[in-house]
C-alpha cells in the first residue's frame, strides 16, 4: 500500500493524519510548533504557512489535501544559526512583541516579496491585512517589511 | 474548534465525483478551496460525513479568454495573474483585489464561491450582473444555469446535492465599455455591507445603452436594478441624471438588518455607492 | 555577539533602543507557548458552557458522552464535591463577597459560556466530540442585562443580597455642592463605552500536572500573576502553598485579561489530580469570546462647573459599570479606577462622583488596558470640548489652564471609598502643559486647524485633543534574585511576568547596568513561582519599575557579597576593594573576578517596596476625515506625547504607545460585544468581532520626554504601558464632533460605526 507523504520544510514526512485533522494541527504534531493556532476559523492569519510557493491558511486545509505538495514554515525560513535577513529586520525595528502572530507574519512576508520583491507600502499593508497582530499596531511590521525588500531583489 | 468526524476522498475525475455524491445522498459535500467550507465545519455547523474534493479535477482548473470561460476550481489568485482576463475583462480583476485576504485568495476558488452563495460575497453578484451562465455536471448529465436562476437565497442555490459547478461562461466583453465597481466594508477584505457592480455601452450618440446595474450585500441575493438601468438606457449620463436615478434605487427591495446598519443606513448607502459608480465612469 | 546589543546612551543599557533578546526564538518559531508543551501521558479538557444567560440546571446526564471514543471522563459540580471554591478577591471591599464566582456551576447559570461540566478524552477532537453526548437540561430564567434592568433591583440576581448593585465607589474632594452653586457654566452629558475583550492573539490554556508521589501540582501556562494564583490553588487544593508551581512560559498577550484566576484553573488542575495524568486544556477562539474576562461597559451621567474664564470649578455625577455575572478577582478595579481618574490630569478641586458596580447576566468583567481610564478620559473630554463651546473659550486654551503644573505636584486625586488599600494617591511628578504644547507642535495643530470643521473633496476635516494620566507602578512589593554560574554568567530570577512587553530584554538591561556587565553575560528568568520564594507578576504597568528596582536591590546585594568572597580570597579589607565590570579591584593591583570565587557562591537577593503609584501623562491629538455618506472615518494623523519619567528601553516603549494606540483605534470604532435579549452573544468569531487591521491606521506618531522623572524609585521610571490607549476615545470622538458641527453631531455612545454615524449625520431625534 502506497503511503501517503509530504514534504515539510523540504524533507518528506509521512501523511499519517486522520481525514479530519487539519494541516495546522498536522504540521504542529510533527514539531513545528512555531506554526500558531489563533482562530481555527481562517480569519487572524497566524496559522500561514507557505504551500508551493503560496501563503495558505493551514486552518482552512485539511492536511490529507497536502499530499504530495511542499510546505514551508517558519522554521524552514530559519538558517540553522541566528536570523534571516527578513527576520533581522523584524527584530531591529521591534516589529514583535509577543510573537504569537509573528511566525504568521513573516510566512506571508517572505511569499510576498519572493514574488514581488517592489511591493510598496500599500501593498505589504494590503496583504498582511489578512495577519491580525494585537501588539505593535503593525506600524514596524511595515517598516521591516520595507527594509527586507532589499534582499529579495 | 476541532472538525467533526468525516471521510474524503479525492477523484481524478468528474463522473467519479459525481457518482461520490450522489451515493451519499446529501450527507456527501464538495470541498473546492475550503475557505467557507471549514469555518463551517470548525464551527460545527456543517457535518458532512464525506468530503469530496475536486482538486485532482484537472478539466475544472482551465482558463479561455475567447470564449471567456472559467473553470470552477480557478483560484483567486490564478484570475488576478492571469493576464488575458485582465485585458479581456478588467472588472473580473478589479473586483478580485476585493475578495477576502492575500492567504483567501491564494486557495479560495470562484466555483466554491459562487456554491457557497454569500449574499455579502463579490462573485455571486459579478456573475449576476454580467449574465453568467455556469455549466454544471449531476448524475443526469450537463445542464447550463443563467446566474440569475442559480442564485436562489442566501446561502441557498439551485445546485443538486449531488452536482457540480463545471466553469462560469461570461458573455464578451467589448473593449470600449464603461464599469464601475464600488463595495463598503467595515475593514479591507471584509464582506461588503453593500457594493454595486454596474456596466454600459455608449451608442453612436454617447447614450447609454445596455446598462446592467447590480446591487449585492444588504440581500438576500444580488439583484439587478431595473428600474435605475431603464431610467439610464438611452439617456446621455450627466451628474442631474445620476442624481435622479440613485433616488430610490433599493425601492422594492428587501433590506436585511444588522450589527452593520438599519434599513435606512443600508438603502442610503446602496444609493451612494451606485451614484459614486456611476460618476466614475463619466 | 551580536552588534545590537551596543550601548549608545552615556555607556548605559538603560536609555537605549537595544533590540529584544526574547525575538531571536519568537522570529525562528521556537517560542515556547502553552499549546507547544506536550507531556507524556497527557490528556485533553473540554469544558461544556452553559448556552443560556440565565438558568437553573435541572439535569446534567454524561452517560452519553462517557460511551463515546476516547473519553475518560466527564467531570461536574457533583465530582467537585458538596463545597464548591470560589475564586477570590485580590482587593478587599465591604459588599462583594456573596457575588463570587464559583469555578463551576451547580444549580444555576449565570452567563452564557458558564462551565458546567469538564470533558476529559485522548484528544482535544474526541473530547470536542463528547459535548454533544453531555445532556444538560436547564430550566431558563429571564436574563438581566443592561444598567436599567440590574439596578432596579425587581430581580434580584443573587437571592442572598438585596441588590444587584455590587458596591458603590464614591470619589469625593471639596466641596461639590458650593462648587455647582457658584459656577457661571454647566455642561452635563450622557455617554457611554461599549462592552469589549482584550483578544490577545494567542488563547488561554493551562496543562495541568500532578504526581501523587510528592503530592505536587505544576500549572503551565502562568501569566500575570503566578504567585497569588499559586496562593489560590493551593488553597482551594487544600495543599500547602510550596506543593504547586505557577510555571510561566511563554506568553501570546495579556492586556490584563489573561492570567488572572479563572474556573478552568481548578476544573484542569482538580481533573489531573482525580485523573491522576497531565490535563492539557487549550481554549478555543468561539470559547474565548464568553470565557475570558469582558471589560468596558460603562455609562455616565455626569457633568462639570466652570466659572466664565473658562476654571474648572468641580465635576460630579454618576458612572455606571456592568461588571456581568460574578465579581471577578479585578472586577472592580476598573469602576474605582473610572471615579479617581475621570479627572484625569486635570486640576479639579470639587469631585463628587458615584461609580456603581452591577450585576448582569454576562460573562464576568475585569481589566482591559488602561481599565477605567480609558472610559473616564472619554468621559471628561467630552465634557470639557462642551465646555469649550459653551464657555467661548477654545479647547486648547481650556485645557491648558486647567492642567496640572509641576509646582503642583504632588497631586492629589479624588480619594476613593470604600478603600481597597489604595484609597488615595498623588500625581508624583510632571507638567502636564509641557507635554500638551510638545503636542500640539508635534502634531502641527495650528496649521491643521485651518481645515477643522471644513468640507474638502467630500469629505469633513475634523481635530481632536486629549489628555490623561496614566497609573503605573502597583505595589506592594516585587522580587529578584541573582546567582552567579560557573562561568562568571550571571542568572537572574525576577517575579515579573513576561506578557510581550520585552521583560526579557528590559531587565537584561537593567542587570547588566547594575553588575557592569556586557547583557549576553546575563540571563533572564522570569514569572514562575518556582523561582523565587515570592513575587507579584505584571499588571497595572509595574513590570519595569517594580521588578526593574528589584533587580538593583539584587545586584546590590550580588555585588556586597561578591566583594565578602573576593577580601576572603585577596585578604584585603572589604572596604579597600573596589568593584567594576564584574572585578573586585585591590588598592595594589591585583583583582578577582566573578568566575574565580564562582563556585563558593555568590548569590543576591532583592525585594522592592513601593507605596506610591507612578503617574506617566501626556497629550494626544489626533486629525480625522468623515464620509457623510457611508459614516466611515479615516484617521489622518493621531500624534501623542508623553513623558514617561526614565526610558529604559525607547524601542520597545514607542512600540508600547504604538500598539496601545491602536487598540484604542479599535474601542473608538469597530470593537464591540453585543448581546441579544435573550443574553446570547452576538458576536462569536473573529469575523465578527473587528479588531484593527494593517490597512485601518497607519499614521501614528509618538514622541516620549523624559523631563520628569518619578521620585518612587531609583530609576525614575514610570509605569508606562497602558498609557497609549488611554486618550484615544476622547481625542476622537471629540475630532468626529468638531468635523460633523456643521450637522451638530454630538457623538455619545461607543463605538462610532458607520451606521451609527450616518444615523447621527442624517436623522435628527
Amino acid at each position: 500500500m502506497k503511503h501517503k507523504s509530504v514534504s515539510i520544510n523540504g524533507k518528506t514526512t509521512q501523511l499519517d493524519a486522520e481525514a479530519r485533522d487539519n494541516l495546522v494541527d498536522f504540521i504542529r504534531a510533527k514539531g513545528f510548533t512555531g506554526t500558531h493556532v489563533g482562530c481555527e476559523h481562517g480569519v487572524c492569519g497566524a496559522c500561514t504557512v507557505i504551500v508551493d510557493g503560496q501563503a495558505v491558511r493551514s486552518c482552512l486545509m485539511l492536511a490529507v489535501q497536502a499530499e504530495g505538495k511542499e510546505i514551508t514554515t517558519v522554521e524552514g525560513l530559519s538558517p540553522d544559526v541566528g536570523l534571516s535577513e527578513l527576520q533581522q529586520a523584524f527584530k531591529k525595528h521591534h516589529a514583535l512583541q509577543c510573537g504569537f502572530c509573528t511566525p504568521g507574519m513573516i510566512t506571508t512576508l517572505h511569499a510576498l516579496l519572493s514574488h514581488e520583491p517592489d511591493a510598496d507600502e500599500a501593498r505589504i499593508r494590503e496583504v498582511i491585512s489578512g495577519n491580525i497582530c494585537r501588539c505593535t499596531g503593525y506600524i514596524p511590521i511595515v517598516d521591516a517589511a520595507l527594509e527586507a525588500r532589499q534582499f529579495y531583489k | 474548534m476541532k472538525l467533526p468526524p468525516l471521510s474524503y476522498q479525492s477523484p481524478h475525475n468528474l463522473s467519479d465525483a459525481v457518482a461520490l455524491l450522489a451515493q451519499h445522498e446529501g450527507a456527501a459535500r464538495v470541498i473546492a478551496g475550503g475557505q467557507s467550507l471549514m469555518p463551517l465545519m470548525s464551527l460545527r455547523l456543517a457535518q458532512p460525513s464525506l468530503l469530496v474534493d475536486l482538486a485532482k479535477i484537472a478539466d475544472l482548473k482551465t482558463i479561455s479568454t475567447d470564449p471567456l470561460e472559467i473553470g470552477a476550481m480557478v483560484t483567486w489568485s490564478e484570475i488576478e495573474r492571469h493576464k488575458g482576463l485582465k485585458e479581456r475583462i478588467p472588472l473580473l480583476a478589479e473586483v478580485v483585489r476585493h475578495v477576502a485576504h492575500y492567504q483567501i485568495r491564494n486557495r479560495g476558488t470562484l466555483g466554491g464561491s459562487l456554491a457557497h452563495a454569500d449574499p455579502a460575497a463579490e462573485f455571486p453578484a459579478v456573475a449576476i450582473t454580467l449574465d453568467a451562465v455556469l455549466s454544471v455536471i449531476g448524475p443526469q448529465g450537463v445542464r447550463k444555469i443563467a446566474a440569475n436562476d442559480f442564485f436562489v437565497n442566501a446561502l441557498e442555490t439551485s445546485l443538486h446535492d449531488d452536482e457540480i459547478i463545471m466553469s462560469v461562461h461570461f458573455p464578451a466583453w467589448p473593449a470600449k465599455r464603461r464599469w464601475a465597481f464600488q463595495e463598503f466594508a467595515r475593514r479591507h477584505g471584509d464582506f461588503a455591507i453593500a457594493g454595486i457592480i454596474l456596466f454600459y455601452d455608449c451608442d453612436a450618440q454617447g447614450r447609454v445603452m445596455n446598462a446592467h446595474v447590480g446591487l449585492f450585500g444588504p440581500i438576500a441575493r444580488a439583484q439587478r436594478l431595473s428600474a435605475v438601468e431603464q431610467a439610464l438606457n438611452g439617456q446621455k449620463l450627466s451628474a442631474a441624471l445620476i442624481e435622479a436615478v440613485t433616488q430610490n434605487a433599493t425601492a422594492g427591495l428587501d433590506i436585511h438588518v444588522d450589527a452593520q446598519g438599519s434599513e435606512a443606513y443600508k438603502r442610503s448607502l446602496a444609493g451612494t455607492l451606485l451614484k459614486r459608480g456611476l460618476l466614475s465612469t463619466l | 555577539m551580536h552588534a545590537s546589543h551596543h550601548k549608545t546612551q552615556a555607556n548605559t543599557y538603560i536609555g537605549s533602543p537595544i533590540e529584544r533578546i526574547e525575538d531571536y526564538r519568537f522570529l525562528r518559531g521556537e517560542g515556547q507557548y502553552v499549546a507547544d508543551l506536550s507531556f507524556d501521558g497527557q490528556v485533553h479538557a473540554v469544558i461544556v458552557r452553559s448556552p443560556i444567560a440565565h438558568g437553573i440546571i435541572t439535569k446534567i446526564d454524561t452517560h452519553q458522552a462517557l460511551a463515546m471514543p476516547g473519553v475518560i471522563a466527564v467531570l461536574t459540580a457533583d465530582d467537585i464535591g458538596a463545597d464548591i471554591p470560589t475564586i477570590p478577591f485580590r482587593r478587599p471591599n465591604p459588599t462583594i463577597g456573596p457575588y463570587a464566582q464559583p469555578i463551576i456551576a451547580r444549580h444555576k447559570v449565570r452567563y452564557f459560556g458558564e462551565p458546567v461540566a469538564i470533558i476529559i478524552a485522548q484528544s482535544a477532537a474526541l473530547a470536542e466530540d463528547a459535548l454533544a453526548g453531555v445532556d444538560v437540561s436547564y430550566e431558563a430564567l429571564p436574563p438581566i442585562l443592561d444598567r436599567h434592568s440590574s439596578m432596579a433591583d425587581h430581580t434580584i440576581l443573587f437571592e442572598v443580597t438585596k441588590t444587584n448593585i455590587a458596591t458603590v465607589f464614591n470619589a469625593d474632594k471639596g466641596d461639590v455642592y458650593a462648587a455647582f452653586k457658584r459656577a457661571d457654566v454647566i455642561v452635563r452629558d450622557q455617554l457611554s463605552t461599549q462592552r469589549q475583550t482584550a483578544l490577545p492573539m494567542e488563547t488561554r490554556g493551562l496543562v495541568a500536572q500532578w504526581d501523587s508521589a510528592t503530592q505536587h501540582l505544576k500549572m503551565y501556562g502562568a501569566a500575570k500573576l503566578p504567585f497569588f494564583n499559586r496562593t489560590t490553588m493551593a488553597a482551594m487544593m487544600k495543599l500547602p502553598p510550596e506543593n504547586v508551581d505557577y510555571i510561566e512560559v511563554d506568553v501570546g498577550g495579556g492586556f490584563g485579561a489573561r492570567g488572572e484566576f479563572y474556573p478552568e484553573d481548578y476544573l484542569v488542575a482538580f481533573a489531573a489530580r482525580a485523573l491522576n495524568r497531565p490535563v492539557k486544556w487549550i481554549e478555543d477562539r468561539r470559547e474565548h469570546f464568553t470565557a475570558i474576562g469582558h471589560s468596558r461597559e460603562s455609562s455616565c451621567d455626569v457633568e462639570m462647573a466652570l466659572s466664565k474664564d473658562g476654571t474648572i470649578l468641580g465635576m460630579r455625577g454618576d458612572l455606571f459599570v456592568n461588571i456581568g455575572a460574578y465579581v471577578r478577582p479585578n472586577g472592580l478595579t476598573p469602576v474605582r479606577n473610572a471615579a479617581q481618574f475621570m479627572s484625569g490630569p486635570y486640576r479639579i478641586p470639587n469631585i463628587g462622583l458615584k461609580a456603581y458596580a452591577f450585576m448582569s447576566n454576562k460573562t464576568p468583567a475585569g481589566t482591559y488596558r488602561g481599565p477605567g481610564r480609558y472610559e473616564g478620559s472619554y468621559f471628561i473630554e467630552r465634557l470639557l470640548d462642551q465646555a469649550a463651546a459653551a464657555t467661548g473659550i477654545n479647547r486648547l486654551a481650556l485645557r491648558r489652564k486647567n492642567l496640572v503644573t509641576s509646582p503642583e505636584m504632588p497631586y492629589p486625586l479624588a480619594p476613593v471609598l470604600p478603600s481597597d488599600g489604595r484609597a488615595e494617591t498623588n500625581c508624583d511628578s510632571g507638567d502636564n502643559t509641557v507635554t500638551f504644547d510638545r503636542c500640539v507642535q508635534e502634531f502641527n495643530w495650528d496649521q491643521k486647524a485651518r481645515l477643522d470643521g471644513t468640507c474638502v473633496d467630500g469629505l469633513y476635516h475634523g481635530l481632536g485633543i486629549a489628555c490623561f494620566i496614566e497609573g503605573g507602578a502597583s505595589g506592594p512589593s516585587e522580587t529578584a534574585r541573582m546567582e552567579c554560574e560557573a562561568d562568571g554568567s550571571v542568572s537572574v530570577y525576577v517575579g515579573s511576568s513576561a506578557i510581550g512587553q520585552g521583560l526579557e530584554t528590559i531587565m537584561s538591561q537593567i542587570a547588566a547596568d547594575a553588575l557592569e556587565l556586557k547583557m549576553d553575560r546575563i540571563k533572564l528568568y522570569h514569572g514562575s513561582t518556582n523561582l523565587l520564594k515570592e513575587g507579584w507578576g505584571s499588571y497595572g504597568s509595574r513590570g519595569t519599575v517594580m521588578g526593574g528596582s528589584a533587580v538593583q536591590l539584587a545586584a546590590q546585594d550580588f555585588i556586597k557579597r561578591f566583594r565578602e568572597l573576593a577580601a576572603e580570597v585577596l585578604n584585603v579589607p572589604s572596604d579597600n576593594l573596589s568593584y567594576s565590570s564584574g572585578r573586585m579591584n585591590a588598592p595594589d593591583g591585583r583583582f578577582i573576578t566573578l568566575e574565580e570565587v564562582a563556585r563558593k557562591g555568590i548569590s543576591g537577593y532583592g525585594k522592592f517596596n513601593n507605596a506610591t503609584p507612578t503617574y506617566t501623562y501626556g497629550t494626544a491629538a489626533v486629525h480625522v476625515s468623515v464620509d457623510i455618506g457611508t459614516g466611515a472615518v479615516n484617521v489622518l494623523d493621531y500624534t501623542v506625547v508623553d513623558d514617561v519619567g526614565k526610558v529604559i528601553n525607547p524601542l520597545t516603549l514607542h512600540g508600547q504607545v504604538m500598539g496601545a494606540a491602536v487598540q484604542g483605534f479599535g474601542s473608538v470604532f469597530s470593537e464591540d460585544l453585543a448581546y441579544d435579549d435573550n443574553g446570547t452573544p452576538l458576536v462569536g468569531t473573529l469575523a465578527d468581532y473587528l479588531l484593527p487591521l494593517a490597512t485601518d491606521y497607519p499614521h501614528i506618531h509618538c514622541v516620549t520626554m523624559e523631563d520628569y522623572p518619578s521620585p518612587t524609585n531609583p530609576m525614575g521610571a514610570k509605569g508606562a504601558g497602558e498609557g497609549g490607549i488611554i486618550p484615544v476615545g476622547g481625542a476622537t470622538a471629540n475630532a468626529i464632533a468638531s468635523a460633523l458641527r456643521s450637522f451638530n453631531v454630538q457623538p455619545r455612545d461607543l463605538p462610532i460605526t458607520p451606521s451609527k454615524l450616518w444615523s447621527l449625520i442624517h436623522e435628527k431625534a
